[in-house]
């Protein structure tokens, strides 16, 4: 384990141990199998105990994992054919958004989705997958493809948030944002949003509008990133642990909230422990998606995205 | 002897500070936010706020924007009985409605409703950044998207007025939720061949730029008026970059092509009286 988070220092502690025993019985006569296997089932029922209750401020940190899956590495193990294409023939091309064509199974589909980087090189070329103006617009400009082809768009949504820059300001963010959560609301195709990281504010909102929106287990939907709350309602940052839980963030808390369909299980341990487990799920998820979602007309499949979107919101109405 | 040493006074004569000097009594004048000058509040008010010297424009509250553009006892008004909840249990959230709810006589940080401009009947949103800053939350993004399906059935034209900080905190993702759904509910409004328009006043920010703000088949804004998405000391620190002064102002977004007119506010009835007259279903001078 390269980058190990605080909360599962005692798995870490305990593995170790476990591998110290496994060397000092290779190299002697002493049997240690015993210790071993009690030790063994220990691990097993902390790393239960330990990722089966994980704090919202732990799936922040697994969301933001250095080692967690991008899109790219999803887009490697769901589909076949995948092409790449570039630009948004206005401006430039984003490395923090990619876009392109693929089978998913027998089926041309379209596939958008935010792109952090591996690494700081590639990070700063990705611009930490927060996406400028004419990301925004390259990814529309492959939805309307989609639409004309007929091809059902399949999105990943993995962002801290939309580029805070001056350029972008300049090139008209704030529109070119709004225009996707427009022209999604109509687009006579199947639309389907999966977060898998971080679904950061208006940034992920932009590839977020669909017929259905599912969340990987330890990622994180917000208005805003905890850090930022906290410095906005109580004035410091340092808060971030408690804005997390205040502003209910997780997979569990969008779907009590109803803004979610279906939470994706993620292997124990988090999605970078084996990114072809949790692209199976995925896959049993996107299979069953399309094929209901396949059986409506155009006009149903419309009226119901707007039904989606209409019924999201908590009030009351006051009697006279 | 000992009296002497308690009892005196010392005499001085009392000079109001510049602060105390500039100090007008609330309610019958008010001092313009950018030159200082006074003015009787009346005089002010029936300028529309826009103060005689500088012209600076005031922001103005929801009826006042309304009574400023709409024909006598023209508008009126819908949903005003859709209340905020707690949704996330946010600590104090429920006293800060009721509070702003006493200051405003408003329910929520936006009026809707419809009436006529220049005779010309069309759907209206007006936010009140006098209500949590005018920020959107459920009930904002409800009210919003029920007056743009009521222009849609009805097939009139929807204007917005836009003043907002942007998403509501205290109600977390549903209020980022109230972009998507104001924004379809504008896209089925559009598809159906009907007119949309946005003004942004002082301040239009986050998450209400970028939805509703933005999606006006004109876009248009008052001069001076604080326009952006993220926020200038965001930029600053994260870019260590020096912004220009006029940086996310109407003027500053004219001139890189995202609006297509900054308007006075003494031109906006008029103004918007002609281009609704040019987009009649029955298109006809007069």
């Amino acid at each position: 384990m390269k980058h190990v988070l605080e909360f599962e220092r005692p798995i870490v502690h305990l593995k170790d141990k476990i591998a110290e025993l496994k060397e000092i019985t290779k190299d002697s006569e002493i049997d240690l199998h015993d210790e071993i296997k009690t030790l063994e089932r220990k691990l097993a029922s902390l790393e239960d105990d330990v990722y089966g209750n994980l704090k919202p401020w732990e799936r922040v940190q697994m969301a933001r994992h250095p080692e967690r899956p991008t899109t790219l590495d999803y887009i490697d193990h769901l589909f076949t054919d995948f092409m790449e294409f570039h630009g948004d023939r206005r401006f430039g091309d984003d490395a923090a958004i990619v876009a392109g064509i693929a089978f998913y199974k027998d089926e041309p589909v379209t596939v958008i989705g935010h792109q952090r980087g591996k690494n700081t090189k590639e990070n700063i070329r990705r611009n930490f997958g927060m996406p400028h103006p004419e990301g925004y617009r390259k990814a529309l400009r492959h939805m309307k493809q989609a639409e004309k082809f007929n091809r059902p768009i399949i999105c990943f949504i993995d962002t801290k948030g939309a580029d805070p820059g001056k350029e972008s300001e300049e090139r008209g963010q704030s529109e070119a944002i709004a225009r996707n959560l427009m022209e999604m609301g109509g687009l006579k195709v199947p639309i389907l949003c999966i977060v898998i990281g971080e679904g950061g504010s208006g940034g992920a909102l932009a590839l977020g509008v669909g017929d259905k929106i599912h969340m990987l287990e330890n990622s994180t939907y917000s208005v805003i990133s905890p850090e930022g709350a906290a410095a906005l309602l109580w004035k410091d940052a340092a808060l971030a642990q408690r804005a997390a839980e205040t502003m209910k963030i997780t997979a569990y808390d969008l779907k009590e909230l109803q803004v979610i369909d279906n939470i994706i299980p993620e292997p124990k341990g988090g999605a970078h422990r084996h990114v072809e487990e949790q692209a199976k799920a995925m896959d049993q998820v996107i299979e069953s998606s399309l094929k209901s979602l396949k059986q409506l007309s155009v006009d149903e499949l419309l009226e119901k995205r707007w039904e989606k979107y209409k019924s999201i919101g908590d009030y009351n109405i006051k009697e006279d | 002897m000992l009296k002497d040493f308690f009892g005196k006074k010392k005499k001085y004569a009392t000079i109001p500070s510049e602060q105390a000097k500039q100090d007008v009594p609330e309610g019958l004048m008010k001092k313009c936010q950018s030159c200082n000058k006074i003015y009787y509040r009346k005089e002010l008010n029936k300028n529309l706020g826009v103060c005689p010297n500088c012209d600076f424009h005031h922001q103005l509250n929801a009826w006042e924007r309304i009574d400023s553009l709409f024909d006598e006892d023209s508008f009126v008004e819908w949903d005003k009985n859709l209340m905020s909840n707690n949704p996330l249990g946010f600590p104090g959230y429920e006293e800060k409605l009721e509070k702003d709810r006493k200051k405003t006589g408003l329910n929520e940080g936006v009026v809707t409703g419809s009436g006529l401009i220049e005779g010309e009947r069309v759907a209206f949103s007006v936010m009140d950044a006098g209500f949590r800053m005018g920020s959107m939350g459920s009930v904002v993004g409800e009210k919003i998207a029920r007056a743009i399906e009521r222009a849609r059935k009805e097939s009139i034209p929807y204007i917005i007025f836009t003043a907002s900080g942007g998403a509501r905190m205290q109600e977390g993702v549903l209020s980022l939720m109230q972009m998507s759904k104001t924004s379809i509910a504008l896209k089925r409004h559009s598809e159906a061949g009907n007119l949309i328009i946005s003004v942004m006043t002082h301040p239009t920010t986050g998450g209400v730029t970028a939805s509703f703000a933005s999606l006006g088949d004109y876009n248009f804004a008052e001069p001076r008026a604080l326009i952006g998405f993220a926020g200038r000391r965001i930029i600053e620190q994260t870019t260590r970059e020096k912004l220009p002064d006029d940086f996310q102002t109407a003027e500053f977004l004219l001139k890189h092509g995202q609006l297509d007119q900054v308007i006075h506010r003494h031109d906006m009835k008029k103004r918007l009286g002609t281009l609704l007259k040019l987009h009649r279903k029955e298109a006809k001078k007069s």
